[in-house]
């Protein structure tokens, strides 16, 4: 059984089919590409699997429990994370709030539960350390850091409280060479560890370095879902633009 | 937005001062200098009589204003506190005063008419993905008929004793209004700073998405949000039927704009995002001063609205050109 199974998962908006029956499972400690030009309902995908949006039909299991109709935190409770391409940051809050959004510590007092704000920086603190992240202090306001250093924050939230899977929105898109590296190196670390991971790029290179496997979306159906050791560059961009253009090249 | 690159020395200068709080330097700078003008312009102004007078005129708009907060603070606006307010306090009139009811119904009907109607706020605003600005401007106008339409357009009169000493009773020379003022401050204060629901609200007005994504519960929030409003504003209401002794239809008339720009002026980002109950203590202190100066200088009360208006205004370019200090979005 698969860590994540999506069966015929279909949603529209008004007139538009933004995904029409998608199927693609995702083993545990592998990571999964997730490739598609500009509109071909990638983002959508992720969104339904991660409760922001609720599928109109079909099927999403999560180690072997229905997610389908989940919102939002219970599905990362369940152990789903995403870094969204947003970063989905809350940028007049410091640095160890945004690890914690959603998932505050908090500490009674006289039976009343006010936010742990001491506990929070310590662990975010770790967390930051721990990533070998350069974030000068997690008491500072997270709309102050550079765009490197908000992303390492959004990662920093995204693997804090032990996910089984991480879905990664373009997550190089705005990085420096070295930086980029980095998170390639991250997602092997994951991996290493049993953790599965989505990634979403536009970087065929990245893709072909760490994913063992290559998903193709185009107008919000999967048109391919190979082994990235059984096949190649130049096929998955057939696919991402549609064969008979890529013959034409 | 404005989004100019961040000057990181202007940034920390300011958390240095504020404690990294949203509470503004420039509010209690004001105040202090608004103080120290009336003090020297008019002799009676720090006496304490006129001192707890300033208070007592405070606490009715003080209360809407922390309401106020958390709407802001969440990227919301509340038009209609005044009319929930006039609202509420005819239904505590008329509970107590027409049907006899004992004094506590009274009480419990101000708050949950205030609260009612700041449900049905809330509800509108999310279920019916109608602008809050649409929707609390409407209903300015229709908790405001209500009212009108419970009362014929009369006050009534004849509140019990245990009410009226809500709003004129003076336990050790304090008046109450002002105790349940600062009551209401300090518990709203842990609310908005040190609990998931106040900084979840915050949260949604800085990044309604990310607030989503996170599972924050946007919907459940935002009811709740307006519903606090509300519940603040038949407190409001409930003070300032106590105080005249009658539930008074057009009670609360233009209270919205002294509530936000109190609220503006203590530091709450208007575009959501952060919120200080302490700020906004003090920008309706400054509203209360200002109120209260241009009364012992016996400036016509047209004039009033005139100026607090221009505060607002004031304060809200202030805030504009503060901001530049920007968020990177």
């Amino acid at each position: 059984m698969s860590l994540l199974e999506l069966k015929d998962v279909r949603k529209t908006f008004g007139a538009i089919e933004a995904l029409r029956g998608v199927t693609f499972s995702v083993e545990a400690g592998s990571a999964v590409a997730l490739v598609g030009d500009n509109g071909a309902g990638k983002s959508t995908l992720m969104k339904t699997i991660t409760g922001v949006y609720r599928p109109d039909r079909g099927d999403i299991h999560f180690a072997g429990v229905s997610i389908v109709g989940k919102d939002p935190g219970e599905i990362r409770q369940a152990g789903i994370e995403m870094i969204y391409q947003d970063l989905a940051l809350a940028r007049m809050r410091d640095v160890a709030s945004n690890i914690f959004l959603g998932r505050e510590l908090t500490r009674s007092v006289l039976g009343v539960r006010l936010i742990d704000a001491k506990q929070m920086r310590s662990q975010a603190e770790a967390m930051v350390a721990r990533l070998g992240a350069r974030i000068p202090s997690v008491a500072q306001m997270t709309g102050q850091l550079s765009g490197g250093q908000q992303q390492s924050v959004a990662i920093a939230r995204a693997l804090t409280f032990n996910p089984k899977l991480v879905i990664m929105d373009e997550p190089t898109a705005a990085l420096a060479v070295r930086e980029i590296e980095h998170v390639l190196d991250l997602i092997r670390t994951l991996k290493a560890r049993g953790i599965a991971v989505i990634l979403i790029s536009h970087r065929l290179t990245d893709v072909f370095s760490v994913c063992d496997r290559i998903v193709v979306l185009r107008q919000g159906e999967v048109i391919a879902d190979d082994a990235t050791r059984e096949t190649s560059m130049n096929a998955v961009v057939a696919h991402i633009v549609g064969a008979a253009d890529a013959q034409r090249q | 937005m404005t989004s100019a690159p961040t000057t990181a020395a202007s940034a920390s200068w300011r958390a240095r001062f504020t404690g990294g709080g949203a509470v503004r330097l420039e509010s209690l700078v004001v105040l202090a200098v608004l103080c120290v003008a009336m003090a020297i312009s008019s002799s009676a102004f720090l006496s304490v009589s006129n001192i707890l007078n300033i208070l007592l005129s405070t606490s009715v708009f003080g209360v809407l204003a922390i309401g106020m907060t958390f709407v802001i603070s969440s990227a919301g606006i509340d038009l209609s506190v005044g009319s929930m307010l006039a609202l509420s306090g005819v239904v505590g009139a008329m509970l107590t005063s027409d049907l006899d009811l004992p004094w506590w119904m009274g009480i419990l009907g101000c708050l949950a008419a205030g609260a009612a109607t700041g449900a049905v706020n809330g509800f509108l605003i999310t279920k019916g993905a109608i602008p809050p600005f649409i929707v609390t401007l409407g209903m300015l106008g229709v908790a405001r008929g209500i009212a009108l339409v419970l009362s014929n357009g009369v006050s009534i009169y004849g509140l019990p004793p245990e009410i009226v000493w809500l709003g004129q009773g003076r336990p050790f020379g304090v008046p109450v209004p002002v105790i349940v003022l600062l009551l209401t401050a300090l518990v709203a204060h842990l609310l908005l700073a040190h609990t998931r629901f106040g900084v979840h609200a915050q949260v949604i007005g800085d990044n309604e998405g990310a607030a989503r994504a996170m599972g924050v519960r946007v919907e459940r929030m935002k009811v709740l949000i307006y519903t606090l409003s509300g519940l603040l504003s038949g407190l409001a209401g409930l003070l300032f039927a106590a105080r005249i002794n009658s539930g008074e239809p057009t009670a609360g008339l233009s209270y919205e704009l002294t509530a936000i720009t109190a609220t503006i002026l203590g530091g709450t980002n208007l575009f959501g995002g952060r919120g200080s109950v302490v700020g906004t203590l003090i920008g309706a202190l400054i509203m209360g001063v200002l109120q209260n100066g241009l009364n012992l200088l016996a400036v016509r009360p047209f004039y009033q609205q005139i100026a607090i208006g221009a505060v607002l205004i004031l304060a809200v370019w202030l805030d504009r050109i503060n901001s530049r200090e920007g968020w990177r979005r």
